[in-house]
């Protein structure tokens, strides 16, 4: 093709670039900030003093910014105490989850076996089915937990575990956890693309079953274990379906956020807005500062990890 | 043989312990009215036929409007989740200043949306009026939207397809939050499409457009079943669904049959949107290896 006015198009090219780079910004920003508002928006309400809240010329920055929220959402959510149940049972949560899903996932993507077709249609199973299904009979599973009927017989009757962290370090240690079929689904979609060849040398330098997963597998699919925990650390972090069920623990923020409400009115809230009216609006400022309290440690995580997280997917190849 | 049984048995256990078993018992509890023996400290089903299934369709006020609302709104939802992750994704796979700080941000929902905390949010009235605010003193896209709507609203009245293209522009937020993982899904398939294809096609003569349409969209079309089938789920689940608080407080008031049946056909029609959407989409998908 003969280009005759090559000046002239070389211009249109140019500025048709420049107007798209132009709308390509715009968009990218907003849509960040679309994002990032209701957060923004949680941090500066956090901020607020109870003039600023009643004081229609203040919407984002406040006049008189104080501390008071957070102090007072400190005690509410007992957080000193409630903070390191809830680190060390996510990070308990994030590993056990995690070690099961691997194992699972290894299974089925490297090994044959009779009915396997069945089984991994079962992993599917409990992606696909709404927890909701069968939260009822599991939360009364665990309210009467007995095994073939042993505890009835020892004790008399059946154990309660309901408020005891068991029923979830059991769920996480069988891979039936929150979203644990999802990271089955992940380890098996890893482990599938890795080659044969990589099996059959370690077996040929004597490596035994065990031996090829701790040597040659597990170090490959370090990035995933990596963002598996996070996953798992961060989800049950703010898992309140699971949790609120089973757990019930007042120790555990997120259940202690989901009974914020009654929590503000026991503590004598009312008694420090002056009318009804700022009452609502002081409360839905407490209830924003717990729960950015709730998220700093997270997203700290984040910020750091941030890489893992978004790469995480990534690798993975995920198809069906 | 025996070491993949080895392998997976901790969720073999699992599964038939904590998800298949208990799965039975709803299906039992929901055919039966169940009470809790406090003496033997256990419960005790009574068979009551079909009732709970009456009550929950025929007799309870809210379930069959809750019901048809949330699979509603998924209807709505997850189309656009697909389209806009997707879009998302191609946007964000250009290459562009602070590109790695900007997906952060989009993959940041993940977070900042999971669990209690879109819960939190979504009863927060004090949240909502100061975005109202701030679209009020900065004239952004909340009183455009508003503008347009009162002008199309005078102009064709309540035609059913305006009504919704306007549900959907006020649903943008919802949207994008619920696509981050999406984005990141399809962004991984867009890096594996290899470079010769675009190369060739843009010798033999491609625009963009046909590049998107010919090579992009083929070839991410896996990924479009897996995102389509996430969505459902993950929009069935979401904590802030009403259905599923309203199904919660039938539990704490220990109607357990009755919730079990509610719940069984919420999940049902859930798990039956899944199997149909799959033999849809499985027919248009193209796998390129």
């Amino acid at each position: 093709m003969i280009n005759r006015r090559p000046d002239k198009r070389v211009f249109f090219t140019k500025t048709k670039l420049i107007i798209f780079n132009i709308f390509f910004a715009l968009l990218v920003v907003s849509l960040c900030f679309l994002i990032l508002q209701p957060f923004l928006n949680k941090v500066s309400l956090s901020f607020m003093s109870q003039k600023d809240l009643v004081d229609s010329t203040v919407v984002n920055i406040p006049k008189n910014p104080t501390l008071d929220n957070y102090k007072f959402v400190w005690s509410l959510l007992d957080f000193s105490k409630s903070l390191p149940y809830t680190a060390i049972l996510s990070l308990l949560m994030g590993l056990l989850q995690t070690a099961s899903s691997l194992l699972t996932g290894y299974g089925f993507a490297r090994y044959d076996f009779p009915l396997k077709k069945l089984w991994f249609v079962c992993v599917i199973i409990m992606i696909i089915i709404p927890t909701q299904a069968y939260s009822i009979s599991l939360y009364l599973n665990f309210r009467f937990f007995d095994i073939f009927g042993i505890f009835q017989a020892i004790t008399g009757k059946a154990l309660n575990l309901i408020g005891t962290p068991v029923p979830l370090l059991l769920m996480a240690v069988t891979a039936t956890g929150l979203k644990n079929g999802l990271y089955i689904y992940l380890f098996y979609q890893y482990f599938r693309g890795i080659p044969r060849d990589l099996e059959e040398a370690a077996h040929l330098d004597g490596c035994g079953t065990l031996k090829t997963l701790f040597r040659v597998m597990i170090p490959d699919a370090a990035p995933l274990i990596t963002s598996c925990m996070l996953f798992a650390f961060v989800w049950q972090w703010t898992d309140y379906q699971f949790t609120n069920l089973l757990l019930a623990s007042d120790n555990f923020l997120a259940t202690r956020l989901n009974g914020i409400d009654s929590l503000i009115s026991a503590s004598g809230g009312a008694a420090l807005a002056n009318s009804s009216g700022t009452m609502v609006i002081y409360s839905d400022t407490l209830t924003a500062t717990a729960t950015l309290l709730m998220l700093v440690p997270v997203v700290t995580l984040y910020v750091i990890g941030q890489k893992k997280f978004v790469e995480s997917l990534n690798f993975s190849g995920v198809k069906m | 043989m025996v070491t993949g049984y080895l392998f997976i048995s901790p969720f073999l256990i699992g599964f038939l312990c904590f998800i298949l078993g208990p799965l039975i018992t709803t299906g039992r509890m929901s055919f039966s009215s169940v009470s809790i023996d406090a003496v033997n400290s256990q419960f005790v089903l009574e068979p009551a036929g079909l009732t709970n299934y009456l009550r929950a369709l025929t007799v309870d006020a809210n379930f069959n409007r809750m019901l048809v609302e949330s699979l509603e709104g998924m209807a709505i939802q997850v189309p656009l989740v697909t389209i806009v992750s997707l879009f998302l994704a191609v946007m964000l796979n250009r290459s562009f200043p602070c590109r790695g700080a900007v997906r952060a941000i989009f993959f940041l929902p993940v977070i900042l949306t999971s669990g209690i905390i879109l819960k939190m949010e979504a009863g927060n009235a004090l949240l909502a009026s100061m975005e109202d605010m701030q679209g009020a003193t900065a004239g952004s896209a909340t009183s455009i939207t508003s503008y347009l709507e009162g002008l199309m609203m005078g102009a064709f009245g309540e035609v059913p397809i305006i009504t919704t293209i306007l549900t959907m522009v006020n649903k943008l937020y919802d949207i994008v939050i619920a696509s981050s993982i999406q984005t990141v899904i399809f962004l991984s398939g867009l890096q594996a499409i290899p470079g010769n294809l675009y190369e060739s096609a843009k010798i033999e003569g491609c625009s963009s457009w046909e590049l998107f349409w010919k090579i992009t969209f083929p070839m991410v079309s896996p990924l479009i079943l897996v995102n389509w089938i996430y969505g459902i789920v993950d929009y069935a689940m979401r904590s802030d669904n009403s259905l599923i608080s309203y199904i919660e407080t039938f539990r704490q008031a220990l109607d357990y049959g009755f919730a079990s049946a509610m719940s069984l056909i919420y999940s049902l029609s859930v798990v039956l949107i899944v199997g149909i959407s799959y033999l849809i989409i499985s027919r248009m998908v193209y796998y390129y290896d």
